[in-house]
């Protein structure tokens, strides 16, 4: 049987399997141990002998190091090693490279880039060497643009057009014409990156914290010069990633080669600042949107155009224009990004790349245009929303928007809202409601699982997949114990050794459906043998708590059916349905919110969002992602920028007191609808990706609910009081 | 984080002349410490030495030095007859911080500049000489009043807005005895040595925080700031207005996170006093308050928002 998914299944297995724990809002197994502080992080392994390493950042801008002054520092108490050299890493590797990314620290591409791994008996000896570090410098800061407005951008990749944008702009009955920017993010996950490396003659196990594994254990293995089959990573709990623990980074390199030279186990755990200054940002943006449509408020011209930026010799460009290739209708169309290549820290995968700043903006200029059409914003969308993607001719696999739109409108109390700005004040506070829709592209990737039901009944899923905090141990039991006819507490998920079969990872929102397929074919296969010994079809079998049967056969034990464990693997690749089809997940924001007449401050009231993505694994946990995503949408629009020095290109906000992701105070009671669909052509579980579409649009809805409050419309992410205060309303003057 | 002499005060008279850097609560020394954008040899805990209690003075109070802001915030009397002190305490920072916080080290916590808090970076608060890198940087969070050529960084705190508004004083001992500072000027300007935040001399311990006899009238404490909780204030206010009749008969004011200092203005004061309350009287304090002030770039819009603040606060208090 081939592996690769080239035909749908239609055949709603996990709506036959009579279990009942698919889809349903299970706690996730390892909650418990996770909030009662007993589930070990990378950094909190016990090994005996184990020296601290502290990397050291550059305070050049650019350039070349010239000399390490290590005799001083290797004076100071406890310090055992100064680490500088060639295969230590200049950058994170960008998410599924599978190999090393820039290496040899003697050269500086950004400001506080690691150049020197100090390690020593204690964490405290290694922080306080690693400052006194003196490094002389090669400094050609004189050369670097930081600014990515200073330098000329090029075509990130080949712009899409069709017809005459031009044109249709200027026969539009109604028209915008809109530029914006929105700034860096940062991941800004709770764990910090950290490794334990330890050596056992020519194998490497290292504890790290990493989103993807199969991918990991090459970019270390190359970055180290050595065979893949000598590197162990253990990653079985993560505290968050976001996008940042894709790639293999500073830390685990350096921990690898300093525990190699010192024959000991060296741990590396990097301070917050250093997180936030060495592995990677979210580019900043700006954008031109142009839409117009006619009286009628049907698109026919629509314009989006980028500027991001990254490192000189990084390919990673922010796909801005990637959910509006496929999301709204009009026939003349300009979709292009371009790079500028500027000297600050690596720009990569963070959140729901591209969508997350290319949705915010656009449904923001989608909100304008059915202003100026006098059209209903929700209406406008729906009237939007092409049989099949535009230029292409690709049809949907399946498309909830306008079902997400309506259920979403319906239960936040959308028609109480009020069409002109500045209707409603409530003391000091102008109240005002948004809209946008959310969309995402969906990725099934490559996913090996081994499933074995043990002699005893027990059902046990090993891969080296991840859980970064999303819910992959509950989810990837409950597609186990579903298929299996199982007790979910008789169910065991072993994830983020290595050693196991491939997962998918955790990254680009597929780990669910990619390797939820891979445990669902190997059940396949186990329930092959099992009516095999039942004596019927594998499809009419039905398990249920242990039991097996069916039709006109009597139910046995299923244990009765087995002499011993049964372990078979299941694994899936993307196929010909990924280019056939068009398979994203849609949603849509309603926001509330609260600007302050006289401060600009804005508050979130309320906010509702709903979903459709394919089949719901686990209410509770694709609830959360839900709200997680909408959190950082709110982010997104109110509070979340780095801010780089113009003059070295250094982040001056690196620490979660200055980078101002939202607190518990500024998030409201979370409206979250999930719309349960089927998508088989998305993966044999119908399911697809939800971990990143809460952002996608969020931020637009919240900055669409501020025009409808107080009749300021911003273009700049974020909406910070000092960019609304200029065109307040006078905070006396009565409401209109 | 530098090694350091360890040491635990038995009794204010060790503390008092000590060479050692005191550490009471600790929330912002460690995190400087952590950074090494303070490197003391040695430390001398305080916490056991007492200094711990609210007491009455007549219709003020005295405020121990080591009473933790939690505490402090809780205290009927203050919540009763200073609520403008319990209303900036609560606005900063977080409960897990407030319970660790002193009093006395709460005026001593020094700037968030970025500049000052990055270890490298040309600071002449944390290395007198090297100039200041906020000029010219991100400095959206910056001084707007009382700058200098050497420092443009803000006081970041809430609560010594709310005491200089109230014009409580400092008690410390020193080497040379017990004095008494208002707190409007305990803290300094950064003229051309911005490493001294406050006039405390070496050796000397803060022991008490005073409150005169209570004026009343609504007291306000409004903390504009990018997020809900958890960030320093862009601008605050802190103001405890009295009325006679429709005329303002009393006010009090002191503003936040806009100068090296709390920043007060008797002016102002004295310009609101027997005045009927305006949305026009308002903007006339403000143009006084602000005829000095300057921006840095990124913080240009801090003039327009201590305006606009300013009337949200005497507005509500005065019912205008």
């Amino acid at each position: 049987m081939s592996d690769t998914y080239d035909t749908p299944d239609t055949r709603d297995m996990l709506d036959r399997t009579r279990q009942g724990v698919i889809g349903k809002p299970l706690d996730r197994p390892e909650g418990p141990l996770k909030v009662a502080g007993t589930a070990t992080y990378a950094a909190e392994y016990v090994r005996e002998n184990c020296a601290e390493g502290v990397l050291v950042g550059a305070t050049i801008s650019t350039g070349r190091v010239k000399k390490i002054h290590r005799d001083l520092v290797m004076a100071m108490p406890g310090v055992l090693g100064v680490y500088s050299s060639e295969r230590m890493l200049r950058r994170a590797a960008q998410g599924t490279a599978g190999e090393a990314p820039e290496q040899d620290v003697s050269k500086v591409d950004f400001p506080m880039q690691p150049v020197a791994l100090v390690v020593a008996e204690t964490f405290e000896q290694a922080t306080n060497a690693a400052k006194a570090l003196q490094i002389d410098y090669d400094d050609q800061s004189g050369d670097a643009q930081f600014m990515p407005q200073d330098v000329d951008a090029e075509p990130a990749a080949d712009p899409i057009t069709a017809g005459d944008l031009d044109r249709a702009m200027r026969d539009a009955a109604h028209s915008v014409d809109l530029a914006f920017t929105t700034p860096g993010h940062a991941s800004a996950a709770m764990e910090p990156h950290a490794a334990i490396a330890e050596w056992d003659g020519r194998d490497l196990t290292l504890w790290g914290s990493l989103q993807m594994l199969t991918y990991n254990v090459a970019e270390l293995a190359d970055s180290l010069g050595i065979d893949p089959k000598h590197v162990h990573l253990l990653s079985p709990y993560v505290g968050g990633g976001f996008g940042s623990k894709l790639g293999i980074s500073h830390e685990a390199v350096a921990a690898a080669i300093a525990a190699k030279e010192l024959d000991r186990p060296v741990r590396v755990v990097m301070s917050r600042q250093q997180v936030f200054q060495s592995i990677m940002r979210r580019s900043e943006t700006e954008q031109r949107i142009r839409l117009g449509c006619g009286t009628d408020g049907r698109l026919t011209a629509f314009g989006h155009e980028a500027l991001v930026s990254n490192l000189p010799g990084e390919e990673f460009s922010e796909p801005v224009t990637q959910a509006s290739e496929f999301l709204y209708a009009g026939e003349n169309r300009l979709l292009a990004v371009r790079k500028s290549d500027i000297t600050r820290l690596t720009a990569g995968s963070v959140r729901a790349p591209g969508e997350a700043v290319g949705m915010q903006a656009l449904e923001v200029a989608m909100d304008e245009l059915a202003e100026a059409a006098g059209i209903d914003p929700v209406e406008l969308r729906k009237r939007n929303l092409p049989d099949e993607v535009p230029g292409e001719g690709t049809p949907y696999s399946s498309r909830r928007l306008v079902e997400a739109l309506d259920a979403g409108a319906a239960a936040f109390g959308w028609n109480k809202r009020s069409a002109k700005p500045c209707a409603r004040r409530e003391g000091e506070w102008w109240i005002g409601m948004g809209v946008a829709s959310a969309a995402r592209v969906n990725i099934l990737a490559k996913a090996e699982a081994r499933v074995t039901l043990t002699a005893d009944g027990h059902v046990i899923v090993e891969t080296d997949h991840t859980d970064i905090g999303t819910g992959s141990y509950a989810i990837l039991g409950q597609v186990a114990a579903e298929m299996l006819g199982q007790p979910i507490d008789r169910t065991t998920v072993r994830l983020g050794d290595s050693r196991l079969p491939s997962g998918a990872g955790s990254g680009g929102s597929w780990g669910a459906s990619s390797t939820g397929s891979a445990v669902f074919l190997a059940c396949e296969a186990i329930r092959a043998t099992l009516a095999q010994a039942l004596g019927c079809a594998s499809d009419d079998l039905l398990l249920q708590d242990g039991k097996a049967w069916a039709e006109g056969v009597e139910p046995r034990p299923v244990t009765d059916l087995l002499s011993e464990d049964l372990t078979r693997t299941g694994k899936i690749e993307p196929g010909k349905l990924m280019e056939k089809v068009n398979q994203s997940t849609y949603g849509a924001f309603f926001c509330e919110v609260a600007v302050n007449a006289f401060t600009g401050e804005t508050r979130i009231r309320r906010m509702t969002g709903a979903f459709g993505f394919g089949r719901v694994l686990n209410a509770k946990t694709a609830r959360s992602q839900c709200i997680g995503g909408m959190v950082w949408g709110i982010g997104s629009a109110l509070t979340e920028e780095l801010a780089f020095d113009s003059r070295d290109g250094h982040l001056v906000n690196h620490d979660l007191g200055e980078y101002h992701v939202p607190v518990h105070a500024d998030i409201p009671d979370m409206e979250v609808i999930l719309l349960e669909e089927r998508d088989p052509h998305a993966s044999p579980i119908q399911a697809k990706g939800v971990g990143e579409l809460g952002i996608c649009g969020a931020a637009g809805a919240v900055a669409n609910a501020i025009y409808n409050a107080c009749g300021v419309r911003l273009h700049d992410f974020p909406m910070t009081p000092d960019k609304l205060l200029a065109d307040l309303p006078d905070p006396f003057a009565p409401a209109a | 984080m530098k090694a350091f002499e360890y040491d635990r005060a038995g009794d204010l008279a060790q503390a008092v002349g000590s060479p050692a850097m005191l550490i009471a609560g600790g929330t912002n020394l460690l995190d400087l410490m952590k950074l090494e954008v303070a490197t003391p040899d040695a430390l001398l805990d305080i916490t056991r030495v007492g200094l711990n209690e609210i007491t009455s003075e007549g219709a003020g109070l005295r405020i121990g030095a080591l009473v933790s802001n939690s505490d402090c915030a809780a205290h009927p009397r203050i919540r009763a007859d200073w609520p403008l002190l319990s209303r900036a305490i609560l606005a900063g920072a977080s409960p897990q911080l407030r319970n660790k916080a002193t009093m006395g080290g709460n005026l001593c916590q020094r700037t968030r500049c970025g500049y000052f808090m990055d270890g490298r970076s040309p600071c002449n608060k944390r290395e007198p000489g090297t100039g200041c890198a906020a000029q010219g940087g991100v400095n959206r969070n910056h001084a707007i009043l009382g700058a200098s050529d050497a420092c443009i960084a803000t006081y970041p705190g809430d609560m010594a807005v709310a005491l200089s508004a109230l014009r409580a004083t400092v008690e410390t001992e020193g080497p040379d005895g017990i004095r008494e500072i208002a707190m409007r000027d305990f803290h300094r300007l950064p003229g051309d040595d911005p490493s001294r935040d406050n006039v405390l001399k070496p050796g000397e311990v803060i022991t008490a925080i005073r409150l005169p006899a209570p004026i009343g009238g609504r007291h306000l404490y409004r903390k504009v700031r990018d997020r809900a909780s958890y960030a320093f204030a862009l601008v605050s206010v802190a103001a405890s207005i009295r009325m006679d009749g429709d005329r303002i008969d009393a006010a009090q004011l002191a503003f936040g996170s806009i100068a090296h200092k709390p920043w007060t203005d008797e002016r102002v004061e004295k310009l609101l006093v027997g005045e009927r309350p305006t949305p026009a009287l308002f903007g006339k304090a403000a143009d006084l308050l602000l005829e000095d002030a300057r921006g840095q770039g990124h913080n240009d819009f801090k003039i327009t928002l201590v305006r606009r603040a300013l009337a949200a606060v005497l507005a509500e208090a005065t019912g205008e």
